[in-house]
């Protein structure tokens, strides 16, 4: 199964349509709170954009590992799937990934994860975000 | 509000610090954005104070689909303006316009001067009014730096902020948008200053559920496709507006040494094609702009022995190109750059700053003032003089720097050269010399620029010359640019956004609205636009135009006063004839 990857940060515009839409399509949501990619900036705007997403890690995945009721579980090809219904919002996957690309939703109390759908991909204008087949 | 018949307006007080917020559904008929705005304005300016009185408001809106459709990026600040005494209107892209929907409010309105140097953080629905002292007196680039670091909400705020120039009330002073966008032009930075406000951060965390998922995101993709995959917005991805420079210097259009020539014969060196190939490093967007439209130019310089370089990274745009290059007779785009990032810093408005110190350079040369005034050789060509100027006119070094800082028309009446102050109504000129549309347009437009009604393209889109059909164009284009900017779409995707797609648009998050009831918006703000500028004493038939109009050919050749002078009373005449049905809207 193909995973996102952010390849070609240089070439972000910063016009977060992959936020817009991966909040719309996976969150039916207008903020781009709800999204589970965030671009961010280092130092302002004249700085250099970075993508804050799952790293689709494969083997052993972190935030799987420490979640207490199997909610998380490891996805084919790489990152984790969420079975919300058995999720009891601990947060423990939040602090778990070293990336700080879990986001947890005050609202539904259930974290944001990203999973690997491609929708920012599609959206993204300049090829920076790509799906993949797992690398 | 999204999904909701209602404006939420937060109302600030800077002399007592008194925050209200009110949902007024009796604005709706405004639909959002300037018309809003113009409708807030109305109801809080006071004509009889001057511009730059504490009472005076500042008022900032967005629309109803803000930050939810692309290029649905702008915000819209209205406010009298310091350097017309009249309807001043400035839009900004940048982040401003999303963060103001995530806080939740459509406009904010800003009124009183604050006691001591403050900026305001809005976070909700905590509004505070905070010490600014240790950061007055810091350029644009450099207080946004502090407030980033000092502020929280990174990623999801929008810094606005102004330069010395603002804090001196320059009268054509801008606000820096987010490091890269402003609102340039009729002096908001001035407003700002005089209400002691050095910068507004604005941090939103609303979320909002969309209500039929399907149905928006469908017109979403289906707008993002014509933005991407046709050719509507290539020109302003491409090159960007700079492609401009040697479109209208093969017109015989582009104003050069302060508008003496209409072409400028070095043109090639500083055209889009030569900014790309010496300068061109990056391209940013807005919020939810997959355009990117934003060019940025990065030079180095030398500043010391032993190979020490510093580098310069700035935005670059047609208006920049031909207000600081061609009417400065500058040839060399790293010169342009630098030029850029004096105004940059200073936080004025580049239109307005290059139309000066055009005006100043020929006043010099012609001894209407001395080198004893200007402080400095100022010569067409001589970026350095010209750098050293725009710290100057910042900084309002000498009475006539001060004078200067009030804009070329005051200095044109002070000092005399009235009839080469490249202004209309008190706004500096924009950059098209194209004829009878463009020049009757800045004089009838609500806010003399070049945006109120694209006289440009009127006159570049007509064969032959008609009166009656170009007035018609400028008056048609005027009120349909009230509908777009009442929803703050970006201009550039004027084309793209028609009615139809409009209509869609807000069918789909449930703003059932028709064709008539969207011309019936843009006339009821139109006529309020022209009640405000009545109650401010404006009249387009008392504005007295500087001979250089008629003097220097366009690409239709000599312009005749009397000519304009028909154009103008029919223009009124239309406008009567509005104003009159308005009751009726």
């Amino acid at each position: 199964m193909k995973v996102l990857k952010a390849m070609q940060m240089n070439r972000c515009i910063g016009c977060l349509s992959c936020m817009i839409t991966c909040a719309s399509v996976n969150q039916q949501d207008h903020s781009i709170l709800k999204s589970a990619i965030r671009i961010k900036t280092s130092g302002g705007l004249s700085g250099k954009f970075i993508a804050i997403v799952c790293q689709a890690c494969q083997g052993d995945v972190p935030c799987a590992e420490v979640c207490p009721t199997g909610a998380l579980a490891k996805r084919q090809g790489g990152g984790v799937t969420l079975d919300k219904d058995n999720c009891d919002g601990c947060q423990r996957c939040v602090t778990a990934c070293t990336v700080d690309a879990i986001y947890f939703d005050p609202e539904t109390k259930k974290p944001i994860v990203c999973k690997h759908c491609g929708v920012c991909a599609r959206f993204c204008p300049h090829g920076c975000l790509q799906l993949t087949e797992g690398v | 509000m999204l999904y909701e018949n209602v404006i939420n307006v937060l109302y600030i007080d800077l002399a007592t610090s008194r925050i209200e917020i009110k949902r007024r559904s009796d604005l709706f008929e405004f639909l959002g954005g300037v018309g809003v705005a113009t409708k807030l304005l109305e109801e809080t300016m006071r004509p009889e104070l001057p511009p730059l009185a504490p009472e005076q408001p500042i008022v900032l809106a967005i629309g109803s689909i803000s930050g939810i459709y692309p290029l649905v990026t702008k915000t819209v600040a209205m406010f009298i303006s310091p350097l017309t005494g009249e309807l001043g209107e400035s839009y900004a892209g940048g982040r401003l316009a999303l963060t103001l929907s995530m806080v939740g409010y459509d406009a904010v309105v800003i009124q009183g001067h604050a006691p001591r140097p403050s900026y305001i953080t809005i976070n909700g629905e905590n509004i505070e009014i905070k010490d600014a002292r240790a950061i007055w007196g810091m350029d644009s680039d450099t207080v946004g730096q502090f407030i980033r670091d000092h502020e929280s909400g990174s990623g999801k705020r929008s810094i606005i902020r102004i330069g010395p120039a603002g804090e001196k009330k320059v009268h054509f002073a801008s606000v820096c948008v987010d490091t890269y966008r402003h609102f340039g032009r009729l002096g908001l930075g001035a407003v700002m200053g005089s209400k002691n406000v050095k910068a507004i951060v604005v941090t939103g965390d609303k979320t909002t559920k969309i209500q039929s998922p399907k149905d928006y995101f469908r017109v979403y993709q289906s707008i993002f496709k014509s933005v991407t995959e046709t050719d509507l917005m290539s020109k302003y991805h491409d090159l960007g507006t700079p492609i401009n420079v040697e479109a209208i210097n093969e017109l015989g259009a582009l104003p050069t040494k302060n508008l003496t020539e209409n072409r400028f014969d070095r043109a090639d060196q500083i055209s889009g094609e030569a900014f790309v190939k010496n300068n061109l490093v990056r391209k940013m967007a807005c919020t939810g702009c997959p355009v990117g439209c934003i060019h940025i130019g990065q030079f180095r310089r030398v500043f010391d022995e032993g190979y020490d370089y510093e580098s310069v990274s700035v935005a670059y745009d047609y208006e920049l190109i031909y207000a600081l290059g061609t009417l400065l007779g500058i040839s060399k785009t790293d010169e342009i750059l630098y030029l850029i990032e004096a105004v940059e810093k200073t936080g004025l408005d580049a239109i307005s700053t290059g139309v000066s110190l055009a005006w100043a350079t020929e006043s010099l040369m012609k001894g209407i003032v001395s080198e004893a005034e200007t402080l400095l050789p100022l010569a067409f060509g001589d970026t350095t003089q010209y750098y050293k100027a725009i710290i100057y006119l910042a900084n309002r070094e000498n009475d006539f720097y001060n004078v200067l800082g009030e804009g070329t028309r005051a200095a044109g009446i002070k000092y005399g050269g009235e009839d080469f102050a490249l202004q209309v109504a008190g706004n500096e000129i924009p950059g098209y010399h194209t004829g009878y549309g463009n020049l009757v347009g800045l004089n009838v437009g609500a806010r003399h620029s070049h945006l109120c009604n694209a006289g440009y393209a009127v006159d570049q889109s007509i064969k032959v010359f008609d009166e009656d059909k170009a007035i018609d164009a400028l008056f048609e284009e005027e009120l349909e640019r009230c509908v777009l900017n009442s929803l703050t779409i970006c201009l550039f995707a004027r084309k793209l956004y028609n009615r139809e797609t409009v209509l869609k648009a807000l069918k789909a998050v449930g703003y059932t609205l028709t064709d008539d009831d969207l011309t019936r918006i843009g006339q009821r703000i139109f006529a309020t636009k022209l009640r405000i500028k009545e109650k401010l004493g404006f009249d387009p038939r008392q504005v007295e135009l500087p001979k250089r109009f008629f003097e220097t050919p366009t690409m239709h050749g000599k312009l005749d006063t009397s000519v304009v002078e028909r154009m103008v009373e029919k223009y009124v005449k239309k406008c009567s004839i509005l104003l009159k049905e308005s009751v009726k809207l």
